[in-house]
């Protein structure tokens, strides 16, 4: 046996700039790993996470729509109901999407896996596992966006070209929730901190200007709903597809901007503080 | 020797006040197998878990392929090969997928894994189970099959925790031999352990801790040359005769440890110590003369037994 003329691939780790140590530009692998462990196992998560918001919109917005008929929206124009509620549809399906991916599917990784143990032997950093296991969350946050975008253009919904930039936002959206959603689930240690998780993502998903404008609430709660994250969504999402554009756009992008940073922040650091001591 | 691939100085781990390694230096040789041999708790893992840049050090240096694990913790882990104490593999991938994954891990390309895999799946006699569960495997079978994906990225160094606990004589000897042949391959091994044979079987050189700090350190035989004799004698009197016959036996022996269920008598010719014994007037239920072993090293060094 000759061995010594095809010589092995040696690893060879590129030093990134930022976070040398804990950083080896490897994600991708994390996310493969991902997608052939979801495609074998979970995959009917997967695929009735995508049917939820549109069924939702089909009851909802068709149905109930049809008594409601058309929306006062601010700037003095009326949009039909269906085509009002089903963007801030899309926020919530890139919200849940991102949060499931990186806070229930998390949560059983860290405590009762040791899937990230065997992935930190090897010569990958913690961010890249972090950045891997929300890149997954954003995939399948994307795919979603797509399929119900595609529901909504043949429904009629889209009322403006700038409804394409919704994908973006929308992937952009379910990275700021997958990062803090991993980021909060890091230092959970039991199921009734989770149930928390649950706790918050019902009332934000039903109050967030979701089915009707906030001016039906009081000044108090309207303040206490804009510092939630789902509004910025929903009004960013809302905005694009109706092409209601304002540079109020901005705020909402930059929210998410903020969100992302810190929850790649705490994840980072609380995953190698848990496997890296 | 051969510069240090891995050199330790007064490497000290503390979790809170508590000293899990104390002040341990070594140095290990590129292509050497060394070993741990320690009881439980003794500080072992938490060494090769430093070692292996996954757990920070208190204090002391360290230093693995000529890099700081502080800061070069990728680089680091990008050579080593990692079979922890409790395996770790994937139980959502099946077991060929477990190698091609944990590859790509290193960065490698699909094009070599794909080979790669097939040809470490034969090296653990795993060929058959490719496409099976890894909850389906039995315990020496992912055992071998953890060895197998440590050895994806074609390591320098591989860093074995405690390779055969819990798996029966058998299965034991077929990884002894699979990591002898790593060995003679010139990869470096660092195992621990706490099977006196395992360590007489696999290490070149190995070092005996105890509550986190080293004991001794040498070859196995030298370790037994120095602290033991050629020979010891295994006398059971039954519990209750143990005492009388030991103060009797002190005179024929360098040295006698009484243990609860037996005496040992070292002395340097087992048959003449027996012999001696026998004249003595005392009559042992069962006697056996065998060669020593590291067993009796560490009885010697501390006073107690390694496996309690
Ligand atoms: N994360 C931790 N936090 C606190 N104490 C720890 C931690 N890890 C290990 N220890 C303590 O450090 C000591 C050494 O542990 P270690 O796992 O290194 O022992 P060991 O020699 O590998 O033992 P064994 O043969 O049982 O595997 C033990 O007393 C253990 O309780
Ligand atoms: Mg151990």
């Amino acid at each position: 046996m000759t061995t010594t003329t095809d010589a092995p691939p040696v690893p060879h780790v590129n030093r990134p700039f930022l976070l040398p140590s804990l950083y080896a530009g490897n994600a991708r692998s994390v996310m493969e790993r991902g997608v052939l462990a979801t495609a074998k196992t979970n995959w009917l998560i997967v695929v009735s996470g995508f049917f939820e918001p549109v069924f939702y919109l089909l009851a909802m917005g068709i149905g109930l729509g049809s008594y409601i008929g058309a929306i006062q929206v601010p700037g003095g124009h009326s949009i039909p109901y269906a085509a009002y509620i089903a963007p801030a549809l899309l926020a919530v399906a890139a919200m849940n999407g991102a949060v499931f991916d990186s806070t229930w599917n998390v949560f059983f990784k860290m405590n009762f896996g040791k899937l990230y143990d065997g992935m930190l032997a090897t010569s990958l950093g913690p961010f890249d596992v972090a950045l891997g296991e929300i890149m997954l969350a954003l995939a399948r946050g994307f795919v979603y966006a797509c399929g119900f975008m595609i529901v909504m253009q043949v429904l009629g919904l889209n009322l403006a070209w700038t409804a394409i930039l919704a994908l973006p936002a929308v992937v952009l959206i379910a990275f700021a929730f997958a990062s803090f959603g991993m980021g909060i689930t890091s230092y959970m240690k039991t199921f009734q901190q989770m149930d928390w998780i649950n706790f918050i993502m019902l009332p934000m998903f039903l109050l967030s200007a979701t089915f009707y404008p906030l001016s039906v609430y009081p000044d108090w709660m309207q303040w206490a709903i804009q510092a939630m994250p789902l509004w910025h969504g929903v009004e960013l999402v809302r905005s694009l597809t109706t092409g209601l554009v304002t540079s109020a756009l901005l705020w909402h992008v930059l929210y998410f901007a903020v969100m992302v940073l810190v929850g790649m922040t705490l994840t980072t650091r609380r995953l190698k503080s848990l496997f890296l001591d | 020797m051969p510069a240090p691939v891995i050199s330790a100085t007064e490497l000290t781990k503390k979790y809170k006040d508590f000293a899990a390694v104390d002040g341990i230096s070594f140095e290990i040789a590129s292509g050497e197998s060394f070993g741990f041999l320690g009881p439980n708790g003794a500080g072992k893992s938490t060494t090769m878990r430093m070692i292996g840049a996954v757990s920070t050090r208190t204090a002391g240096d360290l230093s693995v392929i000529g890099l700081d694990p502080n800061q070069y913790g990728p680089e680091i882990r990008s050579q080593l090969g990692v079979v922890p104490q409790e395996d770790n593999l994937d139980t959502e991938l099946k077991v060929r997928d477990n190698l091609i994954v944990y590859g790509r891990y290193f960065g490698l390309p699909h094009s070599y894994l794909g080979p790669k895999a097939d040809e470490l799946l034969e090296f653990a006699q795993l060929t058959e189970k490719a496409k099976a569960r890894v909850d389906d495997l039995s315990g020496g079978m992912k055992r071998r099959l953890t060895i197998a994906r440590a050895l994806i990225n074609n390591p320098r160094i591989m860093m074995l925790d405690e390779p055969t606990t819990g798996l029966d004589p058998q299965a034991r000897h077929i990884l002894w031999d699979r990591l002898f042949r790593l060995k003679e391959r010139g990869t470096t091994l660092v195992l621990t352990t706490h099977y006196m044979d395992e360590a007489e079987q696999l290490c070149d050189r190995l070092v005996v801790i105890d509550k986190g700090t080293i004991m001794a350190e040498g070859s196995p035989a030298s370790l037994i040359k120095q602290y033991s004799t050629r020979e010891v004698v295994e006398l059971r009197f039954g519990s209750d005769r143990n005492a009388a016959a030991a103060t009797k036996l002190e005179s024929l022996a360098e040295r006698i440890e009484v243990l609860p269920d037996r005496i040992l008598v070292y002395s340097d010719n087992g048959d003449a110590a027996l012999q001696k014994a026998h004249e003595l007037g005392l009559n042992p239920l069962t006697s056996l003369v065998r060669r020593s072993s590291l067993e009796d090293v560490f009885l010697r060094l501390t006073g107690r037994s390694l496996i309690e």
